[in-house]
């Protein structure tokens, strides 16, 4: 695998057109039938609670299964313009909670900034990072101290306990330097008991299988870190990679794509389509356009509402659109289906 | 049909209903109370029944069980440890039958 995005190498799969075609050209059910089956169809939006902000694609990592395509090569990230208009959106949105991702979000230049505008609108805030920028230069080592002042509930992937296994999928190195990083969050009190400090591990599949039980893995990663290296956290999170940039590539490239989709098919769980994170969620993308998620958004997949930016938003209008669906939907309602969260039911 | 075993059967598995549906509801219902969590983990059954898969030699098994244990979080070096431990027991199974045929031919030993 290379070291450069699918966007770097001009890969065909970059593109969101190929993707989409690529996914359409199964053979399987379509994922609006199967809805509809369900009596799901159209799906139809709650209110909003959650605020998703992406807020750019440059990363230090460049992760095997990335849905993003991010890495240090992509250089859209969202500027102070896009922020402010954002931070207009989430006070009249009625959200309960902003959710940072990216890329590394912490490598935008305005990541502290846009953190201490949000905090002062109340809001729960939630930093998906990826631990190694915490070590990756000196000027980011102070992060754990920054996530604290600011209670910002820390969601971190680390997809396995052993080096050898999280490194095929993150990166060589990637594993220690995640611990070194976790230990320094510890350190400041995220994950202990009774600190009130939130620290969260994302479990994600390293190859071209589903997620197990939840509780299961979450108790022997805690067993194992604990004992291995003396880290603690709160919560387990267990994700399913969805057909989609990255991990589309990858699934194509080692001829499993389509028995991955078959097993994603197979597991369909109608209870796990009427929870997923869509239906609560708005996702924001890195130059301001709305999205029903992150995965529709590396499709390109606006919401389909007259609202498509967040320098017009309205929540109200944005509560009677649709969620935009496809074929990689899926990904998120097999078994106990599948969230920013972990499972959903 | 050019092999005996197709990959595509396992699927099929629960068809086996159709020639007596109520012993294999039995046995399904039965299969599917044996791999939850009890006294074990449903991730220990299931690197048991890896290493019974191998004891076994059932190509389904093997198939459905590789990917039960990745599900559940085991690794490369879990599931290898598993199937060693089938190794050891077919091997001990041949090796200690060596102490009933040193007793024969002890027996029949001047």
């Amino acid at each position: 695998m290379s070291l450069k995005s699918l966007h770097a190498q001009n890969h065909s799969l970059s593109l969101s057109k190929e993707q989409l075609h690529v996914l359409e050209k199964t053979s399987y059910v379509s994922f609006s039938k199967k809805l509809n089956e369900s009596g799901l169809f159209p799906l139809t939006v709650k209110p909003l609670e959650i605020f998703q902000i992406n807020v750019g694609k440059m990363c230090n990592q460049v992760c095997k299964h990335c849905h993003v395509d991010a890495g240090p090569d992509r250089k859209e990230i969202m500027t102070r313009e896009i922020m402010l208009q954002c931070l207009s959106a989430i006070e009249k949105s009625g959200a309960h909670t902003v959710d940072l991702t990216g890329g590394a979000p912490e490598m935008n230049p305005d990541f502290r900034w846009f953190v201490e505008e949000i905090s002062k609108l109340g809001k729960k805030i939630i930093v998906r990072c990826n631990l190694t920028i915490i070590v990756a230069n000196k000027k980011y080592n102070d992060l754990p101290e920054f996530f604290k002042q600011h209670k910002i509930e820390v969601v971190s992937s680390l997809p396995y306990f052993t080096s050898a296994k999280t490194d095929s999928q993150r990166g060589e190195g990637v594993f220690e330097k995640s611990i070194q990083a976790l230990k320094m969050l510890n350190d400041v009190g995220y994950g202990k008991q009774d600190s009130g400090l939130i620290l969260d591990l994302v479990y994600n599949p390293a190859g071209a299988f589903l997620p197990g039980d939840q509780s299961g893995l979450e108790r022997e990663f805690k067993n194992k870190l604990k004992t291995n290296f003396d880290i603690e956290f709160n919560n387990l999170f267990t994700i399913t990679n969805l057909p989609v940039s990255r991990f589309l590539e990858y699934l194509e490239r080692s001829s499993n794509f389509e028995s991955y989709m078959e097993k994603l098919v197979n597991a369909f769980n109608p209870s796990a389509a009427a929870n997923v994170m869509c239906r609560n969620t708005i996702s924001v993308g890195w130059d301001g356009y709305l999205y029903d998620c992150d995965f529709n958004q590396m499709l390109e997949l606006k919401v389909a509402s007259p609202i498509n930016h967040v320098n017009n938003f309205d929540t109200s209008m944005l509560e009677k659109r649709a969620v935009i669906t496809g074929q990689h939907c899926y990904g998120c309602t097999a078994g106990s289906g599948s969230s920013c969260g972990g499972t959903v039911i | 049909m050019k092999t005996y075993y197709n990959p595509e059967d396992l699927k099929k598995f629960g068809n086996i209903s159709e020639f007596e549906p109520n012993l294999a509801k039995k046995f399904f219902d039965y299969y599917g109370d044996v791999f939850k969590d009890g006294a074990l983990t449903a991730r220990e059954k299931s690197l048991i029944a890896l290493a019974v898969a191998h004891t076994v030699q059932c190509p389904y098994c093997i198939d459905a069980y590789t990917q039960d244990t990745m599900e559940k979080g085991c690794d490369e070096a879990q599931l290898m440890e598993a199937v060693h431990v089938a190794a050891a027991i077919r091997g001990g199974a041949s090796l200690v039958h060596g102490v009933q045929m040193m007793n024969k031919y002890k027996d029949l030993s001047m």
